[in-house]
């Protein structure tokens, strides 16, 4: 199935599409930074001089080292400096990258998957079921995601037992953001069914008998795949800065398992009292993240979108 | 808008702001919270105090050392007549705000008013029988039997006008709860140095002074208008300081008191404050909710208790999470308090192979886990300190899970019984250990002990605590203090981490002292040019 | 036309007590009112009679009910945390948020067009480029810490812009408005910026994009064979085709921005709704957190159901939505 769907793609697009992208230095700069940094999450127990995560390696004493400087205490130094509990500010991003990234790409999934079936369904079965769908998508589209969030990890945290609120601050974030994302796939797919369901090829395959999850999934789906895939990537930039905004009200990961979003927020209390590397290296890890996948998106619409061209 | 007029105004801006600060009597004044209600009766809570110490007084105030001062009253004693009755000598020629006259009526209906149900003070005044005029100028109180602290209790009771609130059908307290809207929540009668001109909550509370104050040639009352703004973003709020948005803020962060300092036309004062903070462990219940041990409760066992209380290094949280603004504390009582030692309250080794030990020997060698709760937004760092102590206590293998909440979150766990590891402050008003006993070590019960959340108790030392509140001989009830505490110290009932230091910042015109209490009496401040 | 707008204003009245619901339920969770209510003097029987006095020992339909009885009537009982009746609070709050909300959309709008229309215009020049390229950093960190940066850099090291506050109001007796006074309009300056800079950048977008689109056009191409100059041709043709599209878009996005400025208005101290509520959650104010809430609802049912009747009453061919295709 999917392998097919591949096929599919690289037959449609591959001529253009590298050729789009070897053209293209942005796109080219944005991919790269984008997979450096998204693959230094990834091996950041490799990386990473020391686990952050791991309290009992922690020293107090270190904390608040400058960048290169060794500690009046310790004597250790740094190579970003250390935060307020002593964390290495290095290691700290690439692990709060990790959390940032699982819960981007964790909610961008959960909306894609929502999003892509409910506008599937919508679309092809048209009717109340059309109706109430998209009731739903208007609701959710005019309530801003933060309240959402906000109502979620209220209610959530009221049936979660206490020993395992640290993990579901995280599910709750994916959860939250997920739904506020997922009504642009949603009208994306459900229009683009619109249109196919009419066309000669899905009738025909109705008619040689074939079930209409098949026809759905084996047809109008590779048709949408390059908006879906354009909303994706936008999402993603738009699900990381949502959890960080999310951490400044109170709503997000645990101070200590930090996201970059809570190191932010920790970071911003320290901007006027010299300590600046606690507050800027988070921010342009977050923004360097953000941007790289933002013109990514941007890129991949132009190209996905010839109308544009 | 044009980017022409933008231009324009970003050029004026920086004159208009600098204009703001020409008006030498004005002082801006800035905090984390605003007021609750001018009610003075209906919540007992620092910053509603604070700004009514401005408008109202009590009979007894505390000065900025924090020592009681006549302010309403100008004598006061225990009968020598009756043991359970105070009298107090009212001072004569007082006018409320509004020009009605200050006389015992007054004191008879606030002290009635303070005790109604829905008052947030009448623990305070859980003694006292009656209350009673004696001639225009005299009042009594009576109590239940002798109370030798009574005066101490009554430095934030503020006295409203009789008439005045029953003229605006204000005699009964604001009923939060029952959803009342009185007129004294928003508006206020008092006899106090600074008259109310208008409040926006949230926003702006604009005062002036009250140029009729029967203490305006005794106090420098120097400030002509008080405008206060609570900011509660920190960074906020530091800035507004630094760009001379305000003249004075009450909770400059520890990490910018140097920022602050070394600004020109800023400095920072700084002094202890009159609070404690400290962990408590459920010690009480045979089985823990909140840990990984099937069948036991590891804080039952003395020793892991102390393990816990020499895990903590105090010395580094005070050096960099409180950069050397707390003093590292043995025991729960802020220095000020009657029953604090320097015995007591020194600071216990930091041992990390010693509470190992202790560990082992109590059969957690391996360790255990544990989920610890702490407020985010009620004291100084207080996540930061959770999350330092996070990490000593996981080097003896007590594994921590820290939850840091919203104060208003948080202090229902250990009211409720629901948190068996948690972060507390305790003040105390009263200047007397018996405040931190009734609370924290008596059994938890109707009365008593509604915050002691270590499930400690012990029904001997119930009798002394209870004893305390009508014992007179004070040689004899201090000895009974001591012996309380010792039973405290030795079954390391709590945790105690650090007193506070609060640290003020100002511009440099302002002249004053730090009060212990962090409540800023503006008829002491100066001015100077 | 009648029968469809009486169905959406039905289906709004669900999807209002839904959120109700929600939110209602959320309360029993965020915390417990009575701590914040009583001091640090409260014995364990105080906290019994509050909690019987605010009948939260009522089972929760039975709450519920209630609170939808006192709804209706906009009736949402008295903030715990002022003592007064939440609706009043949430009316005397909101202008200073609706001020913030409106000037940043304005911002927004007014900026979002124009960069736009030159972005698209001078599509590969490089000024066009870097205004395209520096838009997206402005979305590419979070809104709070745009809004300290501001601050730092206006505030405290420049000290042109105020770091917080509405500065002084006028009070039109219903109405107590920032906008007439000089320290009200410079107190607006930076927290409308950082509200509004997100949409200026999707709108700026949107323009490009419809923009670019709409000079594709045939009727367009004629026009300039015609030897119609470019200045009419942008202006009168081209933009006015694109505004359409722009001011739905800032309609639906003026929820967000509402939402927004809680986080907005906590940064600047701006004494509008947004702060109020997240001071009710800190104090577990449930009235006044059930009332913003509700409001919220009202305002975006509102603005959902207005857009939805516009859209019929142009194309009557929408029935169900105005989820049309892929954009």
């Amino acid at each position: 199935m999917f392998s097919k769907l591949a096929d599919n793609i690289q037959r449609a697009k591959k001529s253009d599409f590298m050729y789009a992208f070897r053209h293209s230095p942005v796109a080219m700069i944005s991919f790269l930074v984008a997979f450096i940094l998204i693959l230094s999450a990834i091996i950041a127990p490799l990386i990473a001089p020391h686990n952050p995560f791991d309290p009992a390696t922690l020293n107090l004493m270190n904390g608040f080292s400058a960048p290169m400087v060794p500690n009046q205490y310790t004597s250790e130094v740094f190579l970003l400096g250390t935060d307020d509990q002593g964390r290495d500010v290095f290691s700290t991003i690439l692990y709060g990258m990790r959390i940032s990234l699982f819960v981007g790409f964790a909610a961008v999934t959960f909306a894609m998957v929502l999003g892509v079936s409910l506008g599937l369904i919508a679309g092809y079965v048209g009717g109340w079921v059309d109706a109430i769908i998209m009731r739903i998508a208007d609701v959710q589209l005019t309530f801003p995601g933060i309240l959402v969030a906000m109502l979620i990890f209220g209610i959530a945290k009221g049936f979660t037992p206490i020993d395992q609120r640290d993990e579901m601050a995280i599910w709750v974030l994916i959860i939250a953001i997920g739904l506020s994302e997922w009504v642009q796939f949603a009208r994306v797919v459900r229009g683009a069914t619109l249109v196919e369901k009419n066309k000669e090829y899905v009738q025909a395959a109705r008619l040689n008998g074939r079930r209409s999850g098949g026809i759905m999934l084996g047809h109008i789906l590779p048709n949408v795949l390059g908006p879906v895939l354009v909303i994706a990537t936008i999402s993603l930039a738009l699900a990381i800065i949502a959890e960080a905004t999310l951490s400044f009200l109170g709503v997000g990961a645990p101070p200590t398992q930090p996201s970059l979003g809570t190191l932010i927020r920790i970071g911003q209390g320290y901007l006027f009292s010299g300590e600046w590397w606690i507050l800027l290296f988070p921010a342009l890890t977050l923004l360097m993240l953000a941007l790289s996948v933002n013109l990514l998106g941007d890129w991949l619409r132009d190209v996905l979108n010839p109308k544009l061209r | 808008m044009s980017l022409k007029t933008l231009k324009a105004i970003l050029l004026t801006s920086s004159l208009v702001i600098g204009m703001g600060a020409a008006n030498a009597q004005t002082l801006k004044w800035a905090r984390a919270g605003d007021s609750l209600t001018l009610d003075p009766h209906a919540q007992n809570e620092g910053p509603t105090s604070a700004l009514a110490h401005q408008i109202s007084e009590p009979l007894i105030i505390r000065d900025m050392t924090g020592k009681p001062v006549p302010a309403l009253a100008t004598e006061w004693g225990p009968s020598e007549s009756d043991p359970n009755v105070w009298w107090f000598k009212l001072r004569e020629g007082v006018k409320f705000h509004d020009g009605a006259e200050f006389d015992s009526e007054d004191v008879v209906f606030s002290f009635n008013r303070a005790m109604s149900e829905e008052s947030n003070f009448k623990e305070l005044l859980s003694s006292v029988v009656e209350v009673r005029a004696n001639g225009k100028y005299g009042f009594e109180i009576v109590t239940n039997g002798p109370n030798p602290i009574m005066d101490s209790n009554l430095t934030n009771l503020f006295i409203m006008d009789k008439g005045w609130a029953e003229a605006n059908n204000a005699v009964k307290v604001q009923d939060v709860e029952g959803g009342e809207d009185t007129f004294a929540a928003r508006n206020a009668n008092g006899t106090g140095p600074f008259i109310l001109v208008s409040r926006e909550p949230d926003a702006k509370t604009v005062l002036t002074r009250n140029d009729n104050y029967w203490g305006i040639d005794e106090f420098p009352m120097e400030i002509k208008d008080i405008i206060y703004t609570p900011i509660q973003n920190q960074a906020t709020r530091v800035a507004a300081l630094l760009s001379g948005e305000v003249d004075f803020i009450q909770d400059v962060p520890v990490q910018d008191l140097a920022r602050v300092g070394e600004t020109k036309g800023l400095k920072v004062i700084t002094a202890p404050q009159n609070r404690v903070i400290f962990f408590g462990m459920n010690q009480g219940d045979a089985d823990l909710e909140t840990d990984n041990v099937e069948g036991k409760n590891p804080f039952a066992d003395l020793r892991v208790r102390q393990a816990v209380n020499i895990a903590i290094d105090r010395e580094a949280i005070k050096k960099v999470v409180m950069r050397d603004q707390s003093v590292p504390a043995g025991m729960i009582s802020p220095p000020f308090v009657n029953g604090w030692t320097a015995e007591l309250d020194a600071v216990p080794a930091y041992d990390v192979e010693k509470a190992k030990g202790l560990m082992a020997d109590a059969g957690y060698g391996d360790g255990f886990s544990i989920r610890l709760n702490c407020p985010n937004d009620r004291y100084i760092n207080d996540e930061a300190i959770c999350q330092a102590s996070v990490g000593m206590l996981a080097k003896i293998g007590i594994d921590v899970q820290l939850e840091a909440l919203p104060k208003a979150q948080h202090f229902p766990l250990i009211g409720g019984l629901q948190t068996d590891f948690y972060m507390l402050g305790w003040g105390v008003p009263t200047y007397d250990s018996e405040y931190i006993f009734n609370f924290l070590v008596h059994t938890k019960g109707e009365k008593f002990g509604s915050w002691n959340g270590v499930r400690f108790s012990d029904p001997d030392l119930d009798v002394k605590i209870q004893g305390l509140a009508s014992e007179t001989n004070l040689e004899k009830r201090n000895q009974m203090i001591a012996d309380i505490w010792e039973v405290v110290q030795r079954e390391q009932l709590y945790i105690p981490i650090h007193h506070q230091v609060l640290n003020w910042g100002m511009a440099d015109k302002v002249d004053t002292i730090v009060s212990p209490e962090d409540t800023p009496m503006f008829k002491y401040f100066k001015l100077s040019e | 036309m009648l029968a469809f707008a009486i169905k959406r204003f039905f289906q709004s009245i669900i999807v209002l007590l839904v959120v109700g619901l929600v939110a209602f339920s959320m309360f029993n969770f965020v915390g417990d009112p009575v701590d914040s209510m009583l001091g640090q003097e409260r014995t364990d029987a105080d906290v019994e009679r509050v909690r019987i006095s605010l009948g939260l020992d009522k089972p929760f339909p039975v709450q519920y009910y209630k609170f939808l009885q006192g709804a209706v009537k906009g009736d949402f009982g008295i903030s715990y945390r002022q003592g007064r009746p939440a609706s009043e609070i949430i009316a005397e709050r909101l202008p200073a948020t609706l001020e913030l909300a409106f000037v940043s959309a304005f911002l927004a709008i007014v900026f979002g067009v124009v960069l736009g229309i030159f972005t698209a215009i001078r599509r590969d020049g490089w000024l066009a480029n870097t205004i395209m390229s520096l838009s997206l950093i402005g979305v590419s960190l979070p809104t709070f810490l745009i809004g300290i940066l501001l601050i730092y850099l206006f505030s405290v090291e420049l000290g042109w812009l105020p770091s917080f506050g509405r500065g002084d109001v006028v009070d039109l007796g219903w109405w107590k408005t920032g906008l007439l006074t000089k320290s009200g309009l410079l107190a607006l300056i930076l927290p409308s910026i950082t509200l509004g800079l997100y949409q200026m950048t999707l709108i700026m977008r949107l323009v490009r994009s419809e923009m670019l689109e709409v000079l594709r056009q045939d009727y367009i191409r004629f026009a300039r064979a015609r030897g119609l100059k470019d200045k009419s041709i942008y202006f009168r043709h081209a933009l006015k085709n694109t505004l359409v599209p722009v001011i739905t878009v800032t309609g639906m996005q003026l929820g967000s921005i509402i939402a927004f400025a809680i986080i907005t208005e906590t940064v600047f101290q701006w004494p509008g709704v947004g702060l109020l509520f997240i001071n009710s959650i800190r104090f577990v104010d449930i009235p006044v957190m059930a009332a913003y809430l509700m409001l919220i609802s009202v305002m975006f049912v509102s603005i959902n159901l207005i857009v939805d009747l516009l859209y019929f009453a142009i194309d009557p061919r929408l029935r169900v939505g105005k989820s049309g295709g892929a954009k």
